[in-house]
């Protein structure tokens, strides 16, 4: 796939050019923002095998520091993002250095816990707001000259960013690193009887990973104008896995193509909200069963005959 | 004096849960995440029996556990069983699926909010420093009969020491022609009753709602991680010091109650990885 690299990258920036003309702006923003949060847990589950139940930390407690700073200090644009960005890498050292110490299921369990620990704090704290969280948060001028007050000027701000985060991913994956880290993934008695610090690799992993879902909700913040407790929880932590076991777990393109299948899902039962739980549910299950690779997993393994490592 | 029982009423849910997933766990290798769900569903089940067919609550507290150990064992056996071969994440994400499924439908069927259901025990008795409803007192005597049932049966009997053994090898159990692959699915039919039957007890306490048990489970996955899922004595012991623990807490800083458990997993974690009664893998 390596040597198609500038092909998909000029394909996917035609793509990104030309969204907002076949879709609503406003649902072409959601979707990266989505996209960018299920390609960070992507980095996380797909690369290191590390499967986080606790990724809404980063994104809700990012969001939250974006909106207050945006809506109670007035900052611009740029720096409240940059806040929120900055918040999830430092909740990520913490709450990396205590879950790397376990693997696989414990893992897993230890990040929702801590997520929900959070949650917890966000309820009761108060400068989320509680129930209403943070609303009516300002669109101020990026860099003081950008009026992203206008949907579609907001979905090309928010699509620069998505680029740059989308193409660092995909250095990261195919940088040695990045080859370390799916050595750490597959055996990881082996990494270390290489001589490999494993736990380094998995905490700078995993705190990337916190970095960008952080982006993903700050960037969040500036579409819906919204944060709030539903960011932080775990049906949130519990969407972003849905997206990228879509997609496909490990593969570059499905957290893009899993975040579309969901959101598109959602606004078709914008009637029947009560209801999307029950379904994502049913999808969830049905993809376990059925397709583990996910769709663009299915499809490499398919025509490119390329197989992903992770569903054994 | 009141906080305490509450703080012995959670203990027992908690030692409960965190016993049954460390039965599933120790025999299949699998976090149930449907656990909470089935939790409620209990409590559900006992609900709907008493509200529709006016089946009384100490019927309910045999009929729905047999039922939902039998719709566990249905699990098992049509969905968990073809990922046995599959990365064990997938399991979890599976029984997660199942988990907002279940409580999905419950809250389309009967809304968020939660549902009376009368208390079978009314009245209490003056303890002469602290009043004592019988309710409480019997959920936390019945389940510290369950757990030390399920004890006794596990580390004491011919069956129990089948599920060991199979824990530590399942082929070389098999080998003797003992039917691993049944007693996975009875563990797990087990371990969905058992979750089931702490729902019925949970029922009266409060209110029934689709979303007691979502919150609950994941307080009960931080409980599991304190314990380690080593040992059988470990998570009963765990699950009611920590029960109480949150209690006292509430009595002396409240800010704090909600997230005192997964402070102290924090420092779990980072004193002793394994858990306090768990194995490093």
């Amino acid at each position: 796939m390596r040597q198609y690299s500038k092909l998909i990258f000029a394909a996917l920036a035609l793509v990104l050019l030309v969204a907002p003309l076949l879709v609503y702006p406003i649902f072409a923003t959601k979707l990266l923002c989505f996209a960018l949060f299920a390609a960070a847990f992507n980095l996380l589950f797909g690369q290191a095998g590390l499967l986080s139940f606790g990724h809404a930390l980063f994104f809700g407690g990012a969001a939250y520091c974006t909106g207050y700073a945006l809506k109670t200090w007035g900052w611009n644009t740029e720096w409240a993002v940059l806040l929120g960005v900055v918040f999830a890498t430092l909740a990520g050292v913490v709450v990396g250095v205590l879950s790397i110490r376990r693997q696989g299921i414990y893992f897993a369990m230890i990040t929702l816990a801590l997520a929900q620990m959070f949650y917890y704090f966000c309820v009761g704290a108060p400068f989320t707001g509680g129930d209403d969280g943070i609303s009516a948060i300002p669109r101020r001028p990026v860099f003081g000259v950008i009026d992203i007050t206008d949907d579609r000027t907001l979905y090309y701000v928010v699509a620069v960013t998505f680029f740059v985060a989308f193409a660092l991913i995909y250095r990261i994956i195919y940088s040695p690193y990045g080859q370390v880290l799916r050595a750490i993934r597959d055996n990881e008695a082996r990494a270390v009887s290489l001589g490999y610090a494993v736990d380094r690799y998995k905490l700078i992993a995993f705190v990337i990973s916190a970095a960008l879902a952080g982006l993903a909700g700050s960037l969040k913040v500036l579409v819906f104008r919204l944060a709030s407790l539903v960011d932080v929880g775990w049906s949130t932590s519990g969407e972003v896995i849905l997206m990228t076991l879509v997609g496909g777990i490990g593969t570059v393109f499905g957290p893009l193509v899993g975040a579309g299948f969901i959101l598109t899902m959602q606004s078709y039962l914008q009637g029947y909200a009560q209801w999307v739980p029950v379904i994502q549910g049913l999808v969830f299950v049905v993809m376990v069963m059925l397709l583990p690779k996910g769709v663009v997993g299915e499809f490499m393994a398919r025509v490119f005959k390329v197989q992903p490592a992770q569903v054994k | 004096m009141g906080q305490l029982t509450l703080g012995l009423i959670n203990g027992a849910f908690y030692a409960v849960l965190s016993l049954g997933l460390t039965v599933i766990f120790g025999m299949l290798r699998v976090i149930n995440f449907t656990h909470g769900a089935q939790f409620t569903l209990g409590a559900f089940g006992a609900w709907m029996l008493l509200h529709y067919l006016k089946v009384p609550y100490w019927a309910s507290l045999v009929i729905v556990p047999l039922v939902m150990a039998l719709l566990g064992g249905l699990v098992e056996r049509l969905l968990l069983k073809r990922l046995y071969e599959m990365n064990h994440l997938f399991q979890l994400l599976l029984t997660f699926g199942l988990a907002q499924m279940i409580e999905g439908t419950l809250a389309v069927l009967y809304g968020s909010s939660g549902k009376p259901f009368d208390n079978p025990m009314p009245g209490g008795m003056d303890l002469g420093f602290m009043f004592m409803p019988y309710y409480r007192a019997w959920v936390v005597v019945a389940s510290l009969v369950v757990c030390l049932g399920t004890w006794w049966a596990i580390e004491r009997t011919r069956l129990g020491a089948y599920l060991r053994a199979s824990t530590d090898n399942p082929d070389l159990v098999r080998t003797f022609g003992i039917p691993v692959p049944r007693l996975m699915t009875l563990t797990y039919a087990f371990g969905v009753g058992l979750a089931a039957l702490a729902g019925v007890l949970a029922g009266p306490i409060d209110q029934v709602k689709p979303s007691m048990g979502s919150g609950l489970i994941i307080t009960v996955f931080a409980v599991v991680v304190i314990g380690g899922m080593g040992s059988i004595m470990g998570s009963i012991v765990t699950g009611f010091t920590l029960g109480l623990l949150e209690a006292l807490t509430k009595v002396y800083y409240p800010p704090a109650s909600s997230v005192v458990i997964f402070l102290v997993m924090a420092a779990v974690i980072l004193v002793k990885p394994a858990g306090l009664f768990g194995r490093q893998p």
